[in-house]
């Protein structure tokens, strides 16, 4: 516990630091309408980065978070609001496809990151199929749903206060949770004692890509319309979320608050640039190097820790 | 002993792994409140029995048959030597992972308690918090938790336990406190196999014997009706002596001396020995690497390693047979920074030729060889290199006896010609070939052992822990 809680001190204290920033260059930011103008497009990315989190959690790695969550937009700004049963259907399958490929990685020993590589085309392929030019439009429920003004705090915080809460809950407190984790930590003990990892893997592929769709559906609620590369950029950022929020690579250790924080610095990291009014053809290489500097003061303080 | 109707009995049970026998024809039953101790050599079998025993591996004859169904639902418990915690969760969490009944909104709270209970059992003020994250704790106290896990209550209650090594890191009063509880456990009816090399913790636990040797059980009593020598004797083969001729000795210029205690002289073949996994391979990876970590590859190179996984360090796939004998030498084949290929070609038919490769063309991917063959190539790699110090970590590994007999050919007569061999085997009998013997026990060395003096029956009393018996 504690030494999860030191985990999250340094995403938490980077994040701080990028809104004092922000803050003190822009104090019109620190109101109702300025909160949520910042923080408006980091729903879908934290629901992507949870997603990604479940899938590093069990050992691998999704390549292909970022097209399948442009295929959700793309269904959920056609299919969803034409024939919402239709859409419902789609969707479903989405994810029953994400759990199978998990138990088709772990049963036939494949390298999670070749199969989602190719997948990431097939779902890139399907979304243009479906919207061939951007446009679709959202679904007004959902439109609703990401755009609701409720008092005192904007709906950015909240949605991921609450994404933040769920994942806790999921991950890091249920029982289920706790047994997926340990496929990361130790497949084999995981094996021996009787449990099917296969079918282990499958609930996580299965329970990214619910929060995959998740991600689809809030992106589509907050631009109206969509668009076939819509997401492409979540990959990195998903990835790059989960590591910024105090995970790693490998082993199990993962934190769903930290996804969630990490995924909140990217995206305020991107307001930022903007704010000191850096050319945009600089803005991810700069991304790039606020990314490095933070995980570079977590190696040394991990390094201090050991000592 | 009780005459209850048995926790497990296997019957006539027998495992093979392809052509290699691990097991066979193993008929054994325990017994509640009977303590096994189990005991033999590295590859005796005892780890394959342990995975039948608890539903791992089915048997590729007979039958195992349980007193509640399952291994699982009879309450078969085992503590494996490799350790088997998932380091990211707590010790709480851990309980997890086997008891299936840990479900619901309470799960945590019921898995702090039992654990706490549990090891507040075995091991009085262990100072190990329930919420610690396994991956903190030193390697004692792992250990200990996973001790604890298999006597904690929940799921179904433990009937049998199995320990392999369970005191292989705990220090002395720890592993006392475990024996106690063996003890408590046995008197409430539960069963124990108990393995250990250690072989005083048998003797002050085990209601019973069982020693294994070759994949069979070849002898089973009461525990009082072993000494110690007459146990070790049941373990190891029967000594062959007069079989090798004396080498010319060496000629005492000291090659290799380490710190902790291992030295060599020039033209000497120097073993070391003991059970596997004691801190002979780190001693050779350390003395190995010590030598050759240097920025610029020098030639000859001060030594070469032959390895025995050859999977893992040893073989490049993907090369071919000629590419992969030449790799460790290509230092000395170097003209203005590339290979020389003419002279190259010259070291590999030369290597061929005297080392008997069985190939038409080196060309060939190297995996198309047979296993033995594989490693021929790559005791051609370390002696092509011309290093005067030659670092072999268990290299027969899987090598057929022809083969193995041409290697010892070779490396008697690579010694005469002056070159120092420092040879780590599991294989108390090709230890026998060797001039000096160093038994590990523990990382450490037990025993030194030389000329005459190496026996199997002497290696083996020195790898088990006789209470500091003089060799």
């Amino acid at each position: 516990m504690r030494r999860m809680d030191l985990r999250l001190l340094l995403p938490t204290l980077s994040l701080l630091l990028l809104l004092g920033a922000v803050f003190w260059m822009q104090p019109r930011a620190m109101s109702y309408t300025g909160l949520n103008l910042l923080f408006n497009l980091s729903v879908p990315i934290a629901l992507a980065t949870i997603a990604q989190m479940l899938v590093i959690m069990v050992d691998d790695i999704d390549l292909s978070i970022g097209t399948f969550v442009g295929f959700c937009a793309c269904v959920t700004a056609t299919f969803l609001h034409d024939t919402p049963l239709l859409g419902v259907l789609i969707l479903g399958a989405a994810v029953a496809a994400y759990a199978a490929l998990g138990a088709l990685i772990e049963l036939r020993g494949l390298p999670a990151i070749v199969v989602t590589l190719g997948m990431s085309f097939v779902w890139s392929g399907l979304a243009v199929l479906m919207l061939p030019a951007p446009g679709g439009s959202s679904p007004a429920w959902i439109t609703a749903l990401m755009k609701a003004r409720p008092p005192l705090v904007p709906m950015a915080i909240i949605a991921c206060v609450v994404l933040a809460v769920v994942g806790h809950l999921l991950v890091t407190r249920s029982s289920l949770g706790t047994l997926l984790r340990a496929v990361g930590g130790n497949a084999r003990s995981v094996s021996r004692v009787g449990w099917s990892v296969v079918r282990l893997k499958a609930t996580a592929y299965g329970l990214a890509g619910v929060f995959g769709v998740l991600s689809g559906m809030a992106l589509v609620g907050l631009t109206t319309s969509a668009d076939a590369n819509i997401a492409l950029r979540y990959t990195l950022l998903s990835i790059a979320g989960v590591i910024l929020g105090g995970g790693e690579f490998t082993g199990g250790r993962v934190s769903p608050v930290g996804a969630v924080i990490g995924a909140l610095t990217l995206t305020l990291a991107g307001s930022f640039l903007t704010f000191i009014r850096l050319s945009p053809d600089w803005q991810i290489g700069a991304q790039g190097v606020i990314l490095i500097v933070v995980l570079a003061a977590r190696l040394l303080v991990r390094r201090r820790a050991v000592r | 002993m009780e005459s209850a109707a048995p926790v497990v009995s296997l019957q006539a049970v027998g495992r093979a792994f392809g052509a290699v026998r691990a097991l066979s024809d193993v008929t054994l039953s325990i017994a509640p409140g009977e303590v096994l101790g189990l005991v033999g050599h590295n590859g005796a079998g005892k780890s394959t029995l342990v995975n039948i025993v608890t539903g791992v591996l089915p048997p590729s004859e007979g039958q195992a048959i349980y007193a509640g169904g399952t291994p699982r639902e009879a309450g078969v418990r085992v503590v494996a030597q490799e350790l088997a915690l998932a380091p990211n969760l707590t010790v709480a969490e851990n309980l997890r992972i086997p008891q299936r009944d840990l479900r619901g909104l309470m799960w945590r709270g019921k898995a702090r308690t039992r654990i706490r209970s549990a090891l507040d059992e075995v091991f009085p003020d262990h100072g190990i918090g329930a919420d610690t994250v396994v991956g903190d704790l030193p390697l004692a106290k792992r250990q200990m938790v996973e001790i604890a896990m298999a006597f904690a209550e929940g799921g179904p209650a433990p009937r049998l336990v199995i320990l392999d090594e369970p005191t292989s890191s705990l220090d002395a009063s720890r592993a006392d406190q475990l024996l106690r509880h063996v003890h408590r456990f046995r008197e409430c009816g539960g069963a124990v196999i108990f393995i250990s090399h250690i072989l005083h913790e048998v003797f002050a636990v085990a209601t019973r014997v069982v020693v294994m040797r070759d994949g069979r059980v070849v002898d089973d009593r009461p525990a009082g009706g072993y000494t110690r020598t007459s146990l070790v004797e049941a373990m190891g083969h029967v000594a062959r002596e007069g079989a090798r001729e004396r080498r010319i000795a060496a000629s005492g210029v000291e090659v290799v001396s380490t710190p902790e205690g291992l030295r060599a002289g020039q033209g000497e073949i120097v073993g070391l020995a003991g059970l596997a996994g004691h801190g002979q391979a780190e001693a050779l990876a350390r003395l190995y690497l010590e030598r050759t970590s240097d920025w610029r590859g020098r030639s000859p190179v001060p030594a070469a390693f032959v390895a025995g996984d050859r999977a893992r360090d040893g073989v490049m796939p993907i090369w071919s047979i000629a590419r992969n004998l030449s790799l460790a030498g290509l230092a000395m084949l170097r003209r203005a920074g590339f290979v020389d290929r003419a002279r190259e070609a010259r070291l590999v038919a030369d290597w061929r030729e005297r080392i008997g490769i069985r190939t038409d063309d080196t060309g060939r991917p190297i995996l198309s060889l047979s296993g033995g063959n594989q490693q021929k190539v790559l005791f051609a790699r370390a002696l092509a290199t011309g290093a005067p110090l030659i670092v072999m970590d268990d290299p027969m590994r899987g090598v057929d006896v022809g083969t193995k007999g041409d290697v010892y050919e070779m490396i008697r007569s690579e010694a005469a010609a002056g070159r120092t061999i420092l040879w780590y085997s599991t294989e108390a009998e090709e230890m026998t070939l060797c001039d000096r013997v160093y038994v590990f026990r523990n990382g450490r060395i037990a025993a030194e052992l030389r000329g005459e003096k190496i026996t199997e029956e002497r290696m083996l009393a020195a790898s088990f822990d006789m209470g500091e018996a003089a060799a």
